[in-house]
């Protein structure tokens, strides 16, 4: 009886501003999977527009949250994750990658979320300095987020290498906007449901699926992008990277480097928060 | 050395226009000759110098400056125009203590970065403005070296003589040959250098336009680099801040080195209650400044640097005039002679008028008023450029949420223009990255 039962199937949507929405050109593409193909929301230039607007509308807030309950939320997420463990799987078995490869991928992006959590409450204390000034000031330089992030994630792995660079943007204070892999929207989408549940403010996190070669120039352009997170290579990258000179934009290039890259042992790193951090030095006066 | 290519630039004395000396300008051969010398004394002493020998030359070099403080505070006050008493007690001595403090580093990277081995990045080309020549190339030369690499540093091509005595001390410092080169010279110079393909790494300060430009260079050539670039900074007067401080504080923050600062405090945010007040004592102020011969050590306000920068001030000024802001100057003779401009601040200037969103870079302050805390900073933040801001008030838990809230690499709070090394410089935003100054200074010129 059970097996003639017509299954549901799931509309691929953007997630922006804390909600899930079809591309406003109304444009989609499609992804092979396993079981047939589906047809994933292709973001246009203008929803990657609306994606930074609603990442700057959130900025301040998230930047302002104390760092603890940054991190309580980043918590929140893992758990969501966790609980969510089987969907994620599906979502890489139907992308391609092996069962082994799946649930590897999966304990290890929930593990990178908890990591990232951890840091909220501990960047400050370490990256920051009181110094020994020479003359009567009491003087302190400490990190804050840099902005809206803009995050190209790698082709592969399609859930982890989305995880870390997004935690390690977030878990500072900033906000972001994400492209995910083109191969990959099953796990782009798993994602947005369990962020859509984790406590995470809107506006926060937005993903988006679709073309680099639409998405990507209109992000590295945008004058309200404050850095740019460049997980690809080849023409389009440097392209990517040049067009964010217009406005000073802090840019990483990471490339797509190997599947060995994504273990905890490399990719768990303090330097992945502090590229997208700025460092702020006050002064004040010390007297009578 | 004399240049391969065979030309010259003059050197001029801005206060009377007369030419100081001449000095190379160096050409494309003459930048390859430098780099290669940098990449062989890289690749042969440097990178396997230990650290406290590093160390070492770094001290010495400090000390050199300081044995000689006297003769370069009257070079750098005849070449850039600047009074010599600035010259004397913040330039020269600001240089040699940031070669003693990066001294000290060169042999204790490992507890800067703990848990990593640092190494060394290579071939550093160096670009540093006019505003401060010395002090710049100590800024750029000394957390280079620290850290084990080599340094082919440009000049500003109107600056170029404290740079060269510094070339001297080196010398006389015994530091191997080399390990710092330095070439006067031009825009297509300083071009030629950063494109040059054996540069591991860029350090640039100066404008935001071409700092933009060299940002493209090395993205194309992906080639690490920071900038530190310009700004147009809020100075905040709150109502209840400490008035006549705050006068002082104004008054430093945007007439120190006639202007020529890119961390200027050039527009001053007031909160309306005190506007008047603020406006009248400013007035005041300005009238008591002292503008003329720079090696005076009585002049508050010295030369504008160049007859272009000059030019430029005038031009923004003209847009200030055009807009009907009402204009505020010292009223005084100046030289016949020489590149002059007096202080001057507008007020009742709008937040998009060009003096409130250009970087005028001279003694041109723009006086803007605000109601709330609120106002003031996202009047504070409504720029392109994020390097440094002023908040004056002398309560402390308004201080502490106001300078939070700021978007710039450098606050004061209750002072302005203050500097150490020890401390981190640099900006947000179009202001640059990186930082020049303390541990987050090392780490531009470190791989980790």
């Amino acid at each position: 009886m059970t097996s003639s039962r017509l299954r549901v199937r799931k509309t691929y949507k953007l997630f922006m501003d804390g909600a899930f929405c079809r591309s406003e050109s109304g444009r989609t593409f499609a992804a092979p999977t396993k079981n047939g193909t589906i047809h994933a929301a292709r973001a246009s230039r203008k929803d990657a527009r609306d994606a930074v607007r609603a990442a700057r509308a959130a900025w301040l807030g998230w930047r302002d949250r104390s760092a603890y309950n940054r991190g309580q939320i980043l918590y929140r997420l893992a758990e969501m994750l966790e609980s969510r463990s089987g969907q994620l799987l599906e979502a890489l078995r139907l992308s391609g990658e092996s069962a082994a490869a799946a649930r590897a991928e999966v304990a290890a992006a929930i593990d990178r979320a908890v990591w990232y959590a951890g840091w909220c409450d501990k960047i400050e204390q370490v990256l920051s300095t009181k110094n020994p000034v020479g003359n009567t000031h009491f003087n302190v330089s400490s990190p804050e987020p840099a902005g809206v992030v803009a995050i190209v994630a790698p082709t592969r792995p399609g859930l982890l290498g989305l995880v870390s660079p997004v935690a390690a943007a977030v878990c500072s204070g900033n906000t972001v906007v994400v492209l995910a892999s083109q191969r990959d929207p099953h796990s782009a989408v798993a994602l947005a449901e369990a962020i859509a549940v984790s406590d995470m403010p809107k506006g926060v996190i937005s993903i988006l699926t679709g073309y680099r070669s639409e998405v990507v120039p209109t992000l590295a352009a945008h004058l309200d992008v404050n850095a740019l997170d460049l997980w690809m290579s080849g023409p389009e990258e440097q392209a990517a990277a040049l067009r964010a000179c217009d406005n000073v934009k802090r840019v990483r290039r990471p490339g797509e480097p190997p599947a060995r890259y994504w273990s905890a042992g490399i990719d768990q790193r303090l330097e992945s928060i502090a590229a997208f951090v700025e460092i702020k030095t006050v002064w004040h006066p010390a007297g009578f | 050395m004399k240049p391969k290519s065979g030309r010259y630039l003059r050197a001029i004395d801005p206060s009377t226009e007369e030419t100081l000396t001449q000095v190379a300008r160096a050409g494309a051969a003459d930048v390859d000759a430098a780099v290669r010398a940098a990449r062989n004394a890289y690749d042969r002493y440097w990178r396997r110098c230990p650290g406290s020998t590093r160390a070492k030359y770094l001290y010495r070099i400090a000390r050199s400056i300081t044995e000689r403080s006297r003769e370069l505070a009257v070079l750098e006050s005849l070449d850039t125009g600047k009074p010599i008493r600035e010259a004397r007690d913040f330039d020269i001595p600001l240089s040699a203590a940031h070669f003693f403090y990066y001294a000290g580093w060169a042999d204790k990277l490992g507890w800067a970065f703990p848990g990593k081995t640092p190494s060394p990045l290579g071939v550093a080309g160096q670009v540093i403005p006019w505003n401060f020549p010395l002090l710049m190339a100590a800024w750029k030369i000394a957390p280079a070296l620290a850290c084990g690499n080599t340094v082919v540093l440009k000049p500003a091509e109107t600056t170029p003589i404290t740079a060269l005595v510094l070339a001297e001390i080196i010398q006389q410092a015994d530091l191997p040959d080399g390990v710092v080169n330095i070439i006067t010279g031009g825009p297509e110079t300083g071009q030629a250098l950063v494109r040059h393909p054996g540069v591991d790494k860029i350090a640039f300060t100066g404008s935001t336009e071409v700092g933009k430009e060299i940002a493209r260079e090395c993205a194309r050539l992906q080639r690490p680099v920071t900038l530190e670039l310009g700004g147009k900074a809020a100075n905040i007067i709150f109502d209840d801040a400490p008035i006549d401080q705050a006068v002082e504080g104004i008054i430093n923050g945007i007439f120190f080195n006639q202007g020529h600062v890119c961390c200027a405090g050039s527009r001053l945010l007031v909160q309306e209650p005190v506007l008047e007040t603020v406006v009248r004592k400013l007035d005041q102020r300005i009238q008591t400044l002292r503008i003329g011969p720079p090696l005076d050590k009585n002049t508050d306000i010295g030369a504008i640097n160049s007859k272009a920068q000059l030019k430029k001030i005038h031009e923004l000024v003209r847009s200030g005039d055009d807009a009907g802001r009402p204009r505020y100057e010292t009223r005084c003779d100046l030289p016949d002679r020489g590149y002059w401009f007096r202080p001057t601040f507008f007020t009742n200037v709008a937040l998009s008028d060009r003096v409130a969103r250009e970087e005028i870079f001279g003694p041109v302050l723009s006086v803007m008023s605000f109601r709330t805390p609120d106002e003031a900073v996202e009047k504070a933040n409504n720029t392109p450029y994020g390097l440094s801001a002023g908040v004056w008030t002398d309560k402390g838990s308004k201080n502490f949420k106001v300078t939070a809230q700021l978007q710039a690499g450098v606050v004061w709070a209750n002072t302005y223009n203050k500097f150490d090394p020890s401390s981190p410089f640099g900006g947000y935003k179009e202001s640059g990255f990186g930082r020049e100054g303390g541990v987050h200074g090392l780490a531009p010129y470190l791989q980790r």
